[in-house]
C-alpha cells in the first residue's frame, strides 16, 4: 500500500510538473476537433452533391445518345460530344471518392483507364460478345473508349457519324454508356442509403476510420492519377521519352487541361472544405492541420503551404496549353515544369500532413509495438 | 564467488511456474498463428508482395510462395505441441525455428515483440519446461518432476527485467519526457474512444501517458519482484498494456506481456492454476508432484549455462550499440531494432527515386507503387537500410529492362515526431555505390533540430 501512495504521488508530481510546463500556452481544456463534423460535411456538401451532379450528367449524356440514334443528325452528334464532355468533367469531381461502393466496384477502373485499346474495343465489336464487368475490359470501356469512338475513330467528323451508326458500333456505345450509368447509379444509391451514416459515423481513427480512408484516397488520386496520369506520364517523368499518345482525352486532344484543371480544382476544394456548389465552407483537412497546428504549438503551418505550393501549380498551369499531347511535342518542358509543381506538394502532404494527422496508410491494418 | 554461483545454481525450485509459462506461451503462439492467417496477412505481407527486404545477414532467407502457408501450419502446430508439451523439444526447437523465419523473411513487419518471442522461443530450447504438467512428463513418469533448477525460472525473469528495464530507459529522452511526443500526435485525435476519448486531447493527458509509461517500465519489475507490491504490479500490468491494446493497434503484444508477468507470481499461485486446468481436464495434478528434482545431464547443463551467459551477455549489450554512431538516433536509425525501443518515434517520409543514364544523362522517376506495397512503402521510406535495398533492386530491374550505365538517386523528406519535414538521404550520392553494413551512414543527412 505504501508503494501505491508513493506512485500517486509521483503521478501528481508529474502532472503538476507537466501542466506548468506547458500551461502558460496550452490551455488545460481545449475543444476537440471533431472528426465526425468534418465526415458530414464531406459527405453533404461535397461528395454526394458531387456524384448527383455526375449522375445527371451521365443521364443527359445517355439522353442524348438515344435522341442521336434514333434520329441522327451531324448537330445531334456534336450535342452527344458536348454531353460526354460534361459528363467526363463531372467525373473528374468525383473520382477521388473511391470508398464504399465505389471501391467495391472499382468505379474508376471501369470509368477512367487510359489509354484505351483500340484492339481490344475492335475485338469486342467484331465478336459482338463482350463482358463489360470483366477487369480484362478495363482498357476497352468508360470515358476513353468513348473518346476513342467519338473523336477518333475515323478521320474526319462525316466518317465518324456514319461510323457510329453502323449496328455494331451503335450497340457498343450504347452499352458502354448504360455502363457508366449503372455503376454510379450503385454508388450514389448506396450513399443516399446507409452508406452515407455508416461513413459519418466511423470517426475513429485507424487504417479502416472514414477519415484515414478518405484522406488516402485523396492522396493517391492527387499522386498517381492528377500528378502522373494527367501530367508526369505523358510528359515522360516516369520513362524518360516523351509520350504524347498517353494523355488523357487522346482523341479529342482539346479537352485534356480542362479535365486536368477539374480533377485539380476539386482536390483544392475538397482540403479546403468547400461545398460542391462553391456556396459554403466547412469543415476540411485544412482546418484540421490548423487545428493540430495551435494544439501543438507548432512551427510549420502545414495547411498554409500546400495552399502556396498550388497556387505554383495553378501559375504553372497557366502557361501550359489546351491540348496537353501537343504541349508535349511542342515545349515539353512546360509540362514538366507543371509536374514539378504538383510533385513539390507531395512531400509535405505525405510526410508532414499524414504525420500530423496521424492518418494511417492504406489498406495495413497490421500489428504495431 | 565460485562457490556462490555453484550454490546458486544448485538451488531448486517447483517447476510450476516454468510449466504454466510454456502451456501460456504455446497458446498464445498458436492464436497468434491463426489470427495471422485469419487477417488474410500471409497473402498481404508475405505473397502478394513482389519484393522483400531483408536483414543484414539473412539475405538468403526467402519467401517460399505459397509453401509460406505450410510454414505457418507448421510454427502454430508446434507451438500446440508446446503448449500440451508433447515431444516438447522438438516442438520448441521447430517453433523457433519456424517463427524466427517467418521474421527474417521480411524486414517491413519488424516488431520488437516478434523479436522477444524469437527471443523467449530460444530460451525456452533450453529449458525443461516439459518436466511438469505435460503430455511427456504423464507418458514417461521418469521424466515426471516436481522441481527444476531455479535458474530456469530466474532466466525468463531476468528476460523480461531486460525488455522493460532498456525500454523504459530509451523513454529518458528529449521528446518523450520533455514534449511528450510521439504521445501527443497518437492521443490528440483518439477522441472518439468512450470514456477516456474526451481526455486524449489534452496535453496533461499526454505527459501523464509518456512519464506513467517511462516510471512504469523502469519499476515494474522490481515491484513484480517484492512479494508485497506484486498484486498491485499485476494491477498495473493489467493496467498499462489494456490501455495500449485500448489505444493502439498492437496485436498480441499486451497478452504475451501480461502472460509473462505471471512468471513472477508465487508457486502456490501457479499450482494453482495447474490444478484447475488439471481438474478441467479430469486429469489427477497429483500425479506430476512426485517431490523429484530435474537433473539434465551434466554435459548438457554446462552447454545451457555457457549458452545463457553468453546470450544474456549478448542481449545486455547489443541494445547499446546505438551508442557507437553519432548523430539523432532517431533519425538515422542505427542500431535502433532489436533495442526494445517501443513507441518512440512518428516518422513519416516521402522517397521518390530518380533512374539516371549516367552517359546520356536521361532520367525518369519511379512509380514505387509499381514495386511495392502500401505499407513497405511507407517503411522503406523512413529507414535508410530499406532505400539502399530497394534502390539496388531497382537498379537490377531496370538492368534487366535494357537500361545502361544506371545511377539510382533519391529525394527524400522525412518528418520526426512533429518536427517540419526534412531532406533525409543525400540526394546527390548514387544510391547504387552504397552497400548495407554496419559501418555509419554518412549519406543520411543530420538532422536540423527546431
Amino acid at each position: 500500500m505504501n508503494n501505491l501512495l508513493r506512485i500517486c504521488v509521483l503521478l501528481i508530481i508529474v502532472i503538476a510538473f507537466s501542466c506548468n510546463d506547458n500551461g502558460s500556452n496550452n490551455p488545460m481544456f481545449t475543444d476537440n476537433f471533431d472528426r465526425g463534423n468534418m465526415l458530414e460535411f464531406w459527405a453533404d456538401e461535397i461528395i454526394i452533391p458531387a456524384y448527383n451532379s455526375y449522375s445527371n450528367s451521365l443521364q443527359d449524356f445517355s439522353q442524348k445518345t438515344d435522341t442521336f440514334f434514333s434520329d441522327p443528325t451531324p448537330s445531334k452528334l456534336q450535342a452527344l460530344r458536348d454531353a460526354w464532355l460534361a459528363a467526363y468533367l463531372d467525373w473528374q469531381s468525383v473520382s477521388m471518392f473511391e470508398i464504399g461502393k465505389a471501391e467495391e466496384t472499382s468505379i474508376r477502373n471501369f470509368t477512367n483507364i487510359y489509354p484505351t485499346d483500340i484492339d481490344l474495343i475492335n475485338n469486342n465489336l467484331l465478336s459482338g460478345n463482350f463482358n463489360l464487368v470483366l477487369p480484362s475490359n478495363f482498357t476497352a470501356q468508360g470515358f476513353p473508349a468513348l473518346d476513342y469512338l467519338l473523336f477518333g475513330s475515323q478521320n474526319s467528323d462525316e466518317e465518324i457519324f456514319d461510323y457510329l451508326l453502323q449496328d455494331d458500333v451503335s450497340s457498343y456505345f450504347i452499352s458502354l454508356v448504360d455502363r457508366l450509368n449503372s455503376l454510379t447509379t450503385a454508388v450514389l444509391d448506396d450513399w443516399n442509403g446507409d452508406y452515407r451514416n455508416t461513413f459519418t459515423s466511423n470517426i475513429g481513427s485507424s487504417a479502416t476510420a472514414s477519415t484515414d480512408k478518405l484522406v488516402n484516397d485523396f492522396l493517391f488520386f492527387y499522386e498517381r492519377f492528377l500528378r502522373a496520369g494527367k501530367v508526369g506520364i505523358p510528359a515522360g517523368v516516369f520513362s524518360g521519352s516523351e509520350e504524347p499518345g498517353l494523355v488523357e482525352g487522346k482523341y479529342s486532344s482539346v479537352y485534356s487541361k480542362q479535365l486536368f484543371e477539374k480533377g485539380f480544382s476539386s482536390i483544392v476544394s475538397f482540403f479546403n472544405g468547400i461545398s460542391f456548389d462553391g456556396q459554403a465552407q466547412g469543415s476540411s483537412l485544412n482546418q484540421y492541420l490548423d487545428w493540430v497546428f495551435q494544439e501543438s504549438n507548432g512551427a510549420f503551418d502545414i495547411a498554409q503551404d500546400i495552399n502556396e505550393k498550388w497556387a505554383n501549380v495553378e501559375l504553372a498551369l497557366s502557361n501550359v496549353g489546351d491540348n496537353f499531347g501537343q504541349q508535349v511535342m511542342d515545349d515539353n518542358s512546360k509540362m514538366l515544369a507543371l509536374y514539378d509543381e504538383l510533385q513539390r506538394a507531395v512531400p509535405t502532404l505525405k510526410a508532414d500532413m499524414l504525420q500530423a494527422l496521424n492518418i494511417q496508410i492504406d489498406f495495413v491494418d497490421a500489428d504495431g509495438d | 564467488m565460485n562457490r556462490a554461483i555453484s550454490t546458486y545454481l544448485d538451488k531448486s525450485s517447483k517447476a510450476a511456474p516454468l510449466a504454466v509459462f510454456r502451456i501460456l506461451f504455446g497458446l498464445l503462439m498458436l492464436i497468434s498463428m491463426i489470427r495471422f492467417w485469419y487477417n488474410g496477412w500471409i497473402e498481404k505481407l508475405y505473397i502478394q508482395p513482389k519484393f522483400h527486404f531483408h536483414y543484414l545477414g539473412f539475405e538468403w532467407v526467402k519467401v517460399p510462395g505459397n509453401w509460406t502457408y505450410l510454414l505457418f501450419i507448421v510454427c502454430g502446430l508446434s507451438a500446440f505441441f508446446v503448449m500440451i508439451g508433447n515431444k516438447y523439444r522438438a516442438a520448441i526447437v521447430i517453433f523457433f525455428l519456424s517463427f524466427t523465419y517467418i521474421e527474417l523473411m521480411d524486414k517491413t513487419t519488424y516488431l520488437n515483440h516478434y523479436y522477444l518471442v524469437s527471443i523467449l522461443a530460444f530460451l525456452l530450447i533450453l529449458l525443461p519446461a516439459h518436466v511438469h504438467f505435460s503430455v511427456d512428463a504423464w507418458k514417461n513418469s521418469n521424466l515426471s518432476k516436481e522441481y527444476i533448477p531455479r535458474w530456469c525460472i530466474d532466466s525468463i525473469k531476468l528476460m523480461i527485467a531486460i525488455v522493460y528495464i532498456y525500454a523504459g530507459a530509451a523513454k529518458l529522452n528529449y521528446d518523450w519526457m520533455v514534449d511528450a511526443l510521439p504521445l501527443s500526435i497518437w492521443l490528440r485525435d483518439k477522441v472518439s474512444i468512450p470514456i477516456i476519448g474526451p481526455f486524449l486531447d489534452e496535453s496533461w493527458v499526454h505527459y501523464l501517458f509518456s512519464w506513467g509509461g517511462a516510471l512504469y517500465d523502469l519499476s515494474i519489475v522490481f515491484l513484480l519482484l517484492w512479494s508485497r507490491t506484486r498484486v498491485l504490479a499485476f494491477m498495473l500490468v493489467l493496467l498499462f498494456h489494456l490501455l495500449t491494446k485500448i489505444l493502439f493497434p498492437i496485436g498480441m503484444f499486451p497478452y504475451i506481456m501480461i502472460v509473462a508477468s505471471l512468471i513472477f507470481f508465487s508457486n502456490s499461485f501457479h499450482e494453482r492454476i495447474l490444478q484447475n486446468i488439471a481438474s478441467l481436464l479430469r486429469v489427477s495434478y497429483k500425479k506430476f508432484c512426485n517431490g523429484f528434482t530435474y537433473h539434465s545431464d551434466a554435459l548438457f547443463k554446462r552447454i545451457s549455462i555457457g549458452v545463457l551467459v553468453l546470450f544474456f551477455s549478448f542481449q545486455l549489450l547489443f541494445p547499446l550499440r546505438a551508442q557507437l554512431y553519432p548523430g539523432n538516433l532517431f533519425w538515422t536509425e542505427q542500431g535502433y531494432r532489436f533495442s526494445w525501443r517501443v513507441m518512440l518515434m512518428e516518422k513519416t517520409a516521402y522517397a521518390n527515386f530518380k533512374v539516371v543514364d549516367s552517359l546520356s544523362q536521361k532520367r525518369f522517376y519511379v512509380q514505387n507503387e509499381d514495386f511495392l506495397t502500401a505499407f513497405q512503402q511507407k517503411q522503406m521510406a523512413t529507414q535508410a537500410d530499406f532505400i539502399i535495398e530497394y534502390a539496388h533492386y531497382l537498379g537490377r530491374h531496370f538492368e534487366n529492362q535494357g537500361h545502361e550505365n544506371i545511377q539510382i538517386f533519391i529525394e527524400s523528406f522525412a518528418s520526426l515526431n512533429g518536427r517540419k519535414s526534412q531532406v533525409y538521404i543525400d540526394p546527390d550520392v548514387d544510391l547504387l555505390t552504397l552497400d548495407n553494413n554496419l559501418k555509419q551512414r554518412n549519406y543520411i543527412l543530420p538532422l536540423n533540430d527546431k
